[in-house]
This record gives C-alpha cells, sequence and structure tokens, in this order.
C-alpha cells in the first residue's frame, strides 16, 4: 500500500517502515517551538520530569513574539521566564526582541525547518511549516515540555486530504483567497484530524510565500497539518538557508486519501471571510458595502515580503481613507530591513500607515491596534473569532494584502482595481 | 482490564459542559471533580462510581484547548471515555494527564446507559457485559500503555528518563 508524504515523514520518525491512518507512534522530533505564551507553562512542566538539560539546545526555538515588546507587566514577567529558561539550558534559538520576528515567519527564514522534518509547536499555526514538505503540528504545553526533554512526541497518524488546484488564477488572487475559498468549502471542521495535501498546476506555480499562507490556515479548517510537494522553489528557498541535509518525501501514486477535492480556480475572485469565522468566505464583490476602522497588514500569515510588496504596489501614491488606521507589521526583522532598501516602508508611511517592529500584536488582540466596541477590522490574519481582535462587539474580517491595502484607501472592503483604476 | 457501568453523553460534548469556565480558577483535581458536567448532568458529580466509563458520541471535547476538562474527569473517578470521535487538543490532553480515551462508533450507536462495559486496553476489545457486544478498537502501543498507567505524559517521562539515565 502506498503512503502520503505526511505517512512517510512519521513513519521515517517513528522508525517505522510503515504507517496508516489511526496508528499512534512515538517519534523523533527534529525541532520543538515554543513562545512567550505557551512556553512559560511548558517550562514549569518540564521542571516537574527532573531532568536536569534539554534533549539538544539546538532543536529547540523559543520565540517571544506574541506580547512583546513587552505591554505590560504581566508579559515581561513571562518573557523574562522563557529568557531564563533559554539562558540556563544554553537554547541556541532564543530570539530577543530586536532580533526576532513573527515565529512562524521567523523560522523558516532562519533555515530552522526545512523539508521531511518532523515540528512541533506549542502554538497552534506551526502547520505553517509544511509548505516547505515538513510535517509540522501544534501541540499543547505539556507535550512541549516532553518534547524539550526527550525530543520525542506522541501523534496519531491522520488521514490526508488531497485539495487539487488548476488553472491560472487571476491578478490579485494568491494563495490567501485559495485557502479562505477552501475553508469555505469544507467549513471549520471539515479536514479535522487530517493531513490537508495541496496539489495541482496552480500550487506548482505559487511562490513560498502563498504555500506558507495556505499551510498556516490549515487548522482553521480543523487540520493536524498542511503539507505541499518539494519542488524547485522550496530547494530555492531552502538553499542557503537550511544547513542540515533533508530529505525529499512525495505521495504514492497509490496513496489512500479520505477524500479528494478537484477545483478550477481560473476564475477564482479575491476572497473575503466575514465575521465571525474563517469559513464566512464571500468573494470580495459579494461582501456588500462595509466600511471600516482599522486595517492590518502582517502576521504569520501574511506579514513576509512579498506581501508588503503587494500592499506596496496598491498604496503607492495613495493616501489611506481619512477615518481608517492602517497598521502595518513587518513578520521578522530581516522583512523590515528588505522593505526598508526597497522603499515600501516609505511608502507606507507616506499613505498614512503606523509601521511596527514585527510582534503578533493585534492579530489575537494583545497590544498595537486592539478594537474598541462596534469597531470593525479587515484584517491579513488568520482568526476573526468574537473579539479576536479587542472588544467582543467588534468584528474582524479576513483578506488577502492587496484587498485590504485597497480597503484602507477606499475606507471600506473594495476590490482592488477600483484604486488602481482611480489611480 | 477496566469494568465499569456507563454514563452516557450525546454529540458536541464540549469543555465547558465538562467543567464550566467559572471553575478554571483552581485545578485542585477534587474540586474540579465536584463541579464536573455541573450544569448539563448536576447529578454526575454526586453519583459517579470510580471506575465508571463515559460513552458518547462525535466531537466529545470540543471547545478550548483546557486541560481541566480531562483533569476532572479522571479526578469524577472516570476510568475510560468511548467516543464516536474526540476533538484533536482534547485526545492529546486526556492521554498526557493519563485518562484513556477510546474511539468506536459502533459502542457510541448501541452502548445505553447503565450498561456494563469491560475494557482490554491491551487488546483494543470492549466488551458490553449487558448486551453481550463486542467492539474492537484499535489496541494502545504498549508505550502509550505505559504513558495511561504511569499517570500521564510527565510522570510516564520522569520514571523512564531517570531509569535509563538517559538524556
Ligand atoms: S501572528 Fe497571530 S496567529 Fe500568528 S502566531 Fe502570532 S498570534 Fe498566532
Amino acid at each position: 500500500m502506498g503512503m502520503t508524504i505526511s505517512e512517510k515523514i512519521l513513519a521515517a520518525h517513528a522508525g517505522k517502515k510503515e504507517v496508516s491512518p489511526g496508528d499512534l507512534i512515538q517519534a523523533r522530533i527534529d525541532l520543538a517551538l515554543g513562545n512567550d505564551i505557551t512556553a512559560p507553562v511548558a517550562i514549569t512542566e518540564f521542571a516537574r520530569i527532573g531532568v536536569d538539560r534539554v534533549f539538544d539546545p539546538e532543536a529547540i526555538a523559543l520565540v517571544p513574539d506574541h506580547f512583546t515588546p513587552n505591554k505590560d507587566i504581566n508579559s515581561a514577567e513571562q518573557a523574562k521566564v522563557l529568557r531564563e529558561f533559554a539562558r540556563k539550558y544554553q537554547i541556541t534559538h532564543y530570539f530577543e526582541v530586536g532580533r526576532m520576528g513573527i515565529e512562524h515567519c521567523l523560522l523558516p527564514e532562519q533555515g530552522l525547518v526545512g523539508p521531511g522534518d518532523l515540528i512541533i509547536g506549542a502554538d497552534s499555526h506551526t502547520c505553517t511549516y509544511g509548505a516547505l514538505g515538513a510535517f509540522s503540528t501544534g501541540v499543547g504545553s505539556t507535550d512541549l515540555a516532553a518534547a524539550m526533554a526527550a525530543g520525542e512526541v506522541w501523534l496519531k497518524v491522520p488521514p490526508s486530504i488531497k485539495f487539487h488546484f488548476y488553472g491560472q488564477l487571476q491578478p490579485f488572487v494568491g494563495g490567501k483567497d485559495l485557502i479562505l475559498y477552501t475553508i469555505g468549502q469544507i467549513g471549520v471542521d471539515g479536514a479535522l484530524y487530517s493531513a490537508m495535501e495541496f496539489t495541482g498546476e496552480t500550487i506548482a506555480s505559487l511562490g513560498m510565500d502563498d504555500r506558507f499562507t495556505m499551510a498556516n490556515m490549515a487548522i482553521e479548517a480543523g487540520a493536524k497539518n498542511g503539507i505541499f510537494a518539494v519542488d524547485e522553489r522550496t530547494i530555492e528557498y531552502v538553499t542557503g538557508r537550511y544547513k542540515k541535509p533533508y530529505t525529499i518525501y512525495t505521495s504514492d501514486p497509490d496513496a489512500e486519501y479520505r477524500l479528494t477535492y478537484e477545483w478550477d480556480v481560473s476564475t477564482l475572485e479575491p476572497q473575503v471571510a466575514l465575521p465571525h469565522l474563517p469559513e464566512n468566505v464571500r468573494p470580495v464583490r459579494e461582501v456588500g458595502n462595509i466600511e471600516l476602522q482599522q486595517v492590518v497588514i502582517g502576521s504569520c500569515t501574511n506579514g513576509r515580503l512579498s506581501d508588503l510588496r503587494a500592499a506596496a504596489q496598491i498604496l503607492k501614491g495613495h493616501k489611506i481613507h481619512r477615518d481608517l488606521r492602517l497598521i502595518i507589521i513587518p513578520g521578522t526583522q530581516e522583512i523590515y530591513q528588505q522593505a526598508l532598501r526597497e522603499g515600501l516602508i516609505e511608502i507606507f508611511i507616506d499613505a498614512g500607515a503606523a509601521v511596527s517592529t514585527p510582534t503578533c500584536g493585534p492579530c489575537l488582540g494583545g497590544h498595537m491596534g486592539i478594537l474598541a466596541r462596534g469597531e470593525r477590522a479587515l484584517a491579513t490574519t488568520n482568526r476573526n473569532f468574537i473579539g479576536r481582535m479587542g472588544h467582543p462587539e467588534s468584528e474582524v474580517y479576513l483578506s488577502s494584502p492587496v484587498v485590504a491595502a485597497a480597503s484602507a484607501v477606499k475606507g471600506r472592503i473594495v476590490h482592488p482595481e477600483e484604486v488602481l483604476k482611480s489611480a | 482490564m477496566l469494568k465499569g457501568k456507563v454514563w452516557r453523553f450525546g454529540q458536541d460534548v464540549d469543555t465547558d459542559m465538562i467543567i464550566p469556565a467559572r471553575y478554571l480558577n483552581t485545578s485542585d483535581p477534587a474540586v474540579l471533580a465536584a463541579h464536573c458536567f455541573a450544569d448539563v448532568a448536576p447529578e454526575f458529580a454526586r453519583q459517579v462510581v470510580p471506575g465508571e466509563i463515559i460513552v458518547a458520541d462525535k466531537n466529545f471535547g470540543c471547545g478550548s484547548s483546557r486541560e481541566h476538562a480531562p483533569l476532572a474527569l479522571k479526578a469524577a473517578g472516570i476510568s475510560c471515555v468511548i467516543a464516536a470521535s474526540f476533538a484533536r487538543i482534547f485526545y492529546r490532553n486526556a492521554l498526557n494527564i493519563g485518562l484513556p480515551i477510546l474511539e468506536s462508533e459502533a459502542a457510541a450507536q448501541e452502548v445505553k446507559a447503565g450498561d456494563l462495559l469491560q475494557v482490554d486496553l491491551a487488546e483494543g476489545i470492549n466488551t458490553n457485559l449487558s448486551s453481550g457486544r463486542v467492539y474492537q478498537t484499535k489496541p494502545f502501543p504498549p508505550f502509550m500503555r505505559e504513558l495511561i498507567n504511569g499517570g500521564g505524559l510527565i510522570p510516564y517521562l520522569r520514571q523512564k528518563l531517570a531509569g535509563t539515565g538517559e538524556v
């Protein structure tokens, strides 16, 4: 019986010839991730295990990105727990404020994740690294503690679902629209427990940033992981970053899938998710007249360089609407610097945007752009649950960076063409 | 081998039903157990006998990722939960704290409240002693049985890593 990429990676890390969906395995991990919210809990649990060192100081990444630069005393205490743990156990990949980024933008960029790896993180969007052909999934703090001590995790092998996309995408349509469309079709539990495998000619034509965006939101369909086959673009991306040898796995032709979806996306329009679930998806021209008070461009979903370039392409020579705040947050320091060099930051500030150092900030309603009662935001983030960005009576819409930038100019949700036409 | 009478629940039993959020200001197992199912089955905490088993329909444990939910069930004396399916994080949390859980659609369809069940975790065989029906589930591999028997992931590791002197 053939196996899928996900099954092959899990089998290899469990030291088995083959695994099948439903098997419980104990697998060796290549990297464990924690942040300033989840790692402190894991560090308390770690102490209960009673070991005096971590399994491998080079295979743990600790990133204080959620409430940093610290927004209050509590968050400062949490970040301190992380920092002291990192020092005590000489964790190589601890990223201090000023040198950090949002974890899921940072780890691939820094070459800490590569094809064929098994990665766990105490953060639900750890599934992002599946874009590189890795098996990567979110776990709890107890799991992180155990992984830091033993370098292992137990996993239930998920069944795979295949998502096959074909057709050439329209202008202004990209990875974010494909994943929003997908979640709109199958619902927020449409891939529960499962591995989402993205294939087809449309996927092959996508750049890495678009693939990261798609894998990032696999959890929004309930999936355990999202995964892409490795191709030349993947190899180009990891070359020079990822220093370890890696293995490329491909799904066998006779691998078994729980379900297969096939979609012609050649006429797909930019997509928007309406409050309060990522599955409430509509083409941008069908959302109606939605006035906005805030637009946020950033997050582990869409805070990468190509996202900023796309936003700048729209914003160049425009001012944002006078009744609206635009907050732009580059995903990492490296992305921030490159955006500076390319003149993107200047375009943003000229347009009237507030640009911030990398942080999760408003994405989880943490800081740096919290919504008041009744306010409405369009964000390039991944969740629009009730109160996600602030007051329980505020609203969050989700879209790609081009739609977000165009909407910031118009003060309501619009198709990017509306801005370019009026230029 | 586990043996106990059955408590029946339906589908989508969420973590707020298992332990309402107002009791989350403690992680004392005894307190959690006293309020387990407080809103939806107030008699549960008073009447549950150690060793009893919960059988439920699909998506048991959905909602928040609170580890308090499986903790409350375990502290109440529940020896095993059998459901058509579990929410993903509840599944991890339950096994990590040493509460065995099993997936069986057939059991979820047929088992009734008050039935006497016998569960063999090593073989994955669940026998309904009241009806005589047998439900086969995937047996837990040895490491998972050790983990459950040892009281969960942290105690299991403490033992394992101390035992071998490894790490
Ligand atoms: S940017 Fe948002 S979704 Fe991503 S890790 Fe931070 S809080 Fe989570």
